[in-house]
């Protein structure tokens, strides 16, 4: 864990500090081409998310293996109002607010795995991992 | 950060020179829609060479200045769109639909000559002719 990074998310600029930290570790731990650009995309779908339904969050972006393949993991985290159906906003097309609807569902495509955990009242984690 | 927007003859040149938040984007949106009224400008070319991330609010903002101009009777060329970016929009399922891009600032500007000659040559569009 000695590469995590943890950015609050409380305004516009914070969203512009994440994908910019994303793109940089994305860089560190050997993502080329397009990589870096896709992940700093992601982050930035998922913390517009937190900001817009939640207030405010944290982003935790750090380095992770699986036998010789490295990655990189992004948790997206709220203690917002969470969502009542978790499958609903995950079609392409259905918001709330100012979006095209494409946030969550752009971030899992983006991504190489995608998990959302969400209780009404509580919360929303959202955990993502792309392999080099 | 403020996008500086310069005027060129009949046109407005706005470069995107750093990272953008949403309401920055949403600044030079509103900002580019009132100077074409101002400068009686009949086109506009937004360079975003510089925007590391397009995502799907970036999208939608520029699709919305883009028809905003052209309400007021101006074309809009987004010009500069790297490769990487490109990719993740595709990626994404972002596209920028009938609204015209150009490799970079020398392309748009030549884009933007031959539609509004073409225009003007042709008569179709009064509010684009200048009476010498």
């Amino acid at each position: 864990m000695e590469n995590e990074i943890r950015i609050l998310i409380r305004s516009e600029a914070d969203i512009v500090a994440a994908r910019e930290q994303g793109r940089i570790l994305a860089k560190k731990i050997g993502f080329n081409g397009s990589g870096p650009t896709i992940i700093a995309t992601a982050i930035s779908e998922v913390a517009r998310n937190i900001l817009q339904y939640a207030d405010h969050g944290e982003i935790i972006i750090d380095v992770i293996h699986q036998s010789k393949a490295g990655g990189i993991l992004v948790i997206a985290r709220d203690d917002g109002p969470g969502i009542t159906d978790v499958s609903q906003v995950m079609q392409v097309g259905y918001t709330t607010g100012k979006g095209l609807g494409l946030g969550l569902p752009g971030a899992r495509r983006l991504m190489d795995e995608f998990q959302i955990v969400s209780e009404p009242g509580k919360g929303t984690t959202v955990t993502m991992k792309k392999w080099v | 950060m403020a996008v500086p927007i310069l005027k060129q003859g009949g046109y407005l040149i706005a470069t995107i020179q750093s990272a953008l938040t949403d309401e920055d984007l949403l600044r030079l949106r509103d900002d580019l829609a009132n100077q074409v009224g101002k400068y009686r400008s009949r086109g506009v070319i937004v360079d975003v060479t510089a925007l590391d991330v397009m995502d799907s609010f970036a999208t939608r903002t520029l699709r919305a200045l883009a028809y905003m101009v052209r309400l007021r009777g101006a074309e809009t060329v987004i010009v500069g769109i790297q490769p990487e970016v490109a990719f993740t929009m595709v990626q994404l399922g972002l596209t920028l639909e009938d609204i015209l891009t150009a490799l970079d600032l020398e392309e748009g500007l030549a884009l933007l000559n031959r539609r509004t000659r073409s225009v003007a040559v042709s008569g179709k569009r009064n509010s684009y002719t200048h009476k010498v």
